[in-house]
């Protein structure tokens, strides 16, 4: 019986193989079910308020964005919007990307040109939100929202 | 069932809204690009803005719009279908029965929406 203890006793547990990649997938999937639960709820919203409320498609002009931007509420939403759209986007076509690409150098070029995008239209929609002035004082008036008559 | 040879995929419910929810997901993502480009121009001039999302307001571009928001609503719905599938138990095994409410609900939406719509585009107003 003495020599048994040089047999690894087997209720030792399974030791999965270790990567030294981490957990980045198992985040990547789990953020695409929770950014697009929370994206269903705003898009609908968005598109609730932009399409289907009053005249539709033919309200929006420049008076009517800056009248949603000038109230805090509109410009969280949208920034919100902006980020979990873009990341949840971008991680969709990343994930395509890998599937058919099966060279390398195209596979670097196409995510190349997507972070790019990504960057980009980011750090513009970003910008925009925060930086914007619902009423521009060289602006004509007939082409401002109702709110900047009262300033 | 018959087994499609020659092909890894079979086909059916599952592997069709698989394919639907990638080619609607990248067809928001490209529209998601432009349209965060074009509310930029709010930024630049209100005339530069207007004198842009005019060219939006046109019957065809009304039309590819219809088209957009059919895309949203069936990748909307289909994730929370995926949601299901990997989260609730019996998920996998409703699959197929979901695929179908997916598709209910969306007509349903659509039903609600393009009359609206179509109207606003079509019905002039301004």
């Amino acid at each position: 019986m003495t020599t048994q203890s040089t047999i690894p006793t087997p209720r030792s547990p399974y030791a999965r193989r270790k990567t030294t990649r981490g957990n980045y997938e198992l985040y990547s999937w789990i953020f695409m079910r929770a950014s697009g639960v929370v994206l269903l709820v705003l898009i609908f919203g968005h598109l609730w308020i932009n399409l289907m409320v009053g005249d539709g498609v033919h309200a929006i002009d420049f008076g009517f964005v800056a009248g949603k931007w000038a109230s805090p509420f509109w410009q969280i939403w949208d920034l919100l919007m902006l980020w979990l759209a873009m990341i949840h986007g971008t991680n969709g076509v990343r994930t395509i990307v890998n599937d058919y690409a099966q060279r390398d150098t195209t596979r670097l070029v196409l995510k190349g040109l997507l972070y790019l995008a990504f960057t980009i239209v980011v750090v513009l929609g970003t910008l925009v939100i925060f930086t914007f002035n619902p009423c521009p004082p060289d602006a004509p008036a007939n082409l401002l929202p109702s709110i900047c008559s009262t300033i | 069932m018959p087994t499609p040879a020659g092909t890894l995929y079979r086909g059916r419910e599952g592997m069709w809204s698989w394919v639907a929810h990638r080619v609607t997901g990248v067809l928001i993502f490209f529209f998601l690009l432009v349209h965060v480009l074009d509310t930029a121009l709010v930024r630049v001039s209100p005339e530069a803005y207007n004198a842009v999302i005019g060219t939006y307001q046109t019957p065809i571009m009304g039309l590819g719009e219809a088209g957009l928001v059919a895309a949203i609503v069936f990748h909307a719905f289909n994730g929370i279908r995926i949601v299901l599938v990997d989260f609730w138990a019996k998920g996998p095994k409703y699959h197929k029965a979901m695929l179908w409410v997916v598709v209910g609900l969306f007509v349903v939406t659509m039903a609600g929406f393009l009359p609206r719509h179509l109207g606003n585009v079509f019905g002039g107003g301004h």
